[in-house]
């Protein structure tokens, strides 16, 4: 091989590499925004969700920290009031006339008033909330377990996933709602908190009762919850992700 | 390296195994992504903390745009205790679309370009996905042929002349002949942390930041001090992993890019001739 036809190849091979990478970064934008790219990176959700799911038991608890460990400042973050003329009127009478809807695959639907969910059997747990930017921040909870209340409404045979209603709007005409499977739901650390640091829940953290799933990030906790409703599926709901977030691309499971 | 380095006619070796060349290459494809979609995770919190608490007396790097007395926007970046005008590159530099916006580390650099927390998540868990089984199957490969043991552990004689090494290094004199048909003591020394501490320290960090696993693992999180800190660690992880491939690619320019990148592809690399 000649001298000349070497450059020449050198020459070539470098213009390529160099279209190449202005090729590789502009096209990652038009792959992050082609659906069928976007549902092939999502097949990585159900692997994480498959593995976390084999090695986490259903006792596994998330970890506890002492008092001395609670943040001084605890982020309010997303909706951090409810617009809304009735939310208002509740809370200033510090929602003595609101109730907890609990209906859809339940034998037994009913609502509840706050003094009848702080009668429930109760937890308290300090723990890590962890936001899915990036932050974490420790708080005390104190709230009513799911699983108890939902085994005196009595779930139906086909009931797969419980869907939180709530008062916020994150978006306008986008209510906030999430979903958790019944793995969490009776978890025991999975509670409907009333009280945040031993006061009454406020309302930027999602008074009057928000879900704490320690197992999962910030954003599967919905606050300002107004109905909890037991489905099947949560295709119809929403945009059918199963939650707000889930609808603008997170992932259902949040475990990481 | 390979086999025997099994001599293809006169000065032509075979050097790098075909699974080796495969998991070399899906390698770098999977850091590309998981750093520029790190990146982008980063910046929807740009800061960096100790401990298990995101609060201000935690926080070990801090990056935001902020105003000058007369209303000019600055990016700023803090370590420690000192700050640094970072205007246009950290803290504060324009957008894709030609905008000045207040963001960690400037579009060029993440995925995607524009801020999308949702997409580079997705970007980072398939890409975290195929790295970890792609060095897995590189480990078993490495471990059950032999190559680590053959090719990486550096041998007594090497370590005894290390400093010698580390000269001719500084000198970009690379060895020829007999010598150049094995790797030199640095690039061993190197391979073996990279392959050995920095990939698992920076998927073990990685995975302490998981709420999931944190649970299934608690060691994890105590070993690695907390959440927050393992956040840090993969941080700094990424930025040894960043270091690493700039020397190893300034060491593939330097010593020979052509003869480097074909052993790399085909398997075949040149040995030049001892003086």
């Amino acid at each position: 091989m000649s001298a000349q036809s070497g450059l020449n190849r050198r020459g070539f091979l470098t213009r390529i590499s160099a279209a190449g990478g202005a090729l590789l970064l502009g096209g990652c934008d038009q792959l992050s925004q082609s659906p069928t790219f976007r549902d092939i990176l999502g097949k990585a959700e159900g692997a994480t969700q498959r593995v976390q799911r084999f090695v986490l038991s259903h006792r596994s608890m998330a970890r506890e920290f002492s008092e001395s460990e609670l943040s001084k400042h605890f982020k309010a973050n997303g909706s951090i009031n409810v617009e809304d003329a009735s939310y208002q009127s509740m809370v200033r009478d510090g929602f003595a006339n609101w109730r907890l809807k609990i209906d859809g695959l339940v034998e037994r639907p009913t609502s509840l008033s706050l003094d009848e969910l702080r009668r429930l059997p109760s937890r308290t747990q300090i723990t890590r909330h962890d936001c899915v930017e990036g932050w974490s921040a420790i708080g005390k909870w104190k709230g009513a377990q799911l699983g108890p209340l939902l085994q005196s409404v009595g779930l139906k045979p086909n009931a797969r996933y419980l869907v939180f209603h709530c008062a916020d709007m994150m978006s306008p005409g986008a209510p906030y709602y999430e979903s958790i499977d019944l793995i969490d739901a009776f978890h025991p650390q999975t509670i409907l908190a009333y009280d945040m640091n031993e006061q009454t829940l406020p309302v930027p953290y999602g008074a009057p009762l928000r879900l704490r799933v320690e197992r999962q990030l910030g954003y599967k906790m919905a606050k300002y919850v107004m109905r909890i409703e037991a489905v099947a599926s949560f295709s119809a709901i929403g945009g059918g992700n199963g939650g707000f977030w889930e609808d603008r691309g997170y992932e259902w499971y949040a475990g990481i | 390296m390979d086999a025997e380095n099994k001599a293809i006619g006169e000065s032509v070796i075979f050097r790098h195994a075909l699974v080796v060349r495969l998991t070399h290459w899906v390698n770098v494809l999977c850091l590309l992504v998981l750093l520029m979609s790190g990146l982008q995770i980063f910046n929807a919190h740009s800061r960096l903390y100790f401990g298990n608490n995101s609060v201000p007396e935690n926080a070990v790097l801090v990056m935001r745009a902020a105003q000058k007395a007369d209303g000019t926007p600055v990016g700023l970046t803090t370590i420690g205790n000192t700050t640094f005008d970072t205007t246009g590159v950290l803290g504060l530099s324009t957008s894709a679309g030609g905008q000045l916006e207040a963001r960690g580390f400037p579009s060029w650099i993440t995925m995607p370009s524009y801020r999308d927390l949702a997409t580079g998540r997705r970007w980072h868990f398939f890409f975290a996905w195929a790295f970890v089984l792609n060095g897995l199957a590189y480990l078993a490969y490495s471990l059950w042929s032999g190559h680590i043991k053959r090719d990486l552990a550096p041998s007594r004689p090497q370590l005894r002349n290390i400093g010698h090494d580390i000269l001719e290094h500084i000198r970009l004199r690379f060895p020829k002949g007999e010598e150049a048909k094995h790797y030199n003591v640095l690039q061993k020394l190197a391979y073996l942390a990279v392959i050995f501490v920095l990939l698992p320290l920076v998927v073990l960090t990685g995975l302490t930041m998981s709420p999931g696993l944190d649970a299934a693992f608690p060691f994890l999180v105590e070993v690695f001090g907390g959440r927050q800190s393992a956040r840090t660690i993969h941080f700094l992880c990424a930025t040894g992993i960043v270091l690493f491939v700039i020397i190893h690619v300034g060491m593939v320019l330097v010593s020979g890019v052509w003869n480097n990148m074909r052993s790399m592809i085909t398997g075949r690399y040149r040995i030049e001739p001892a003086e």
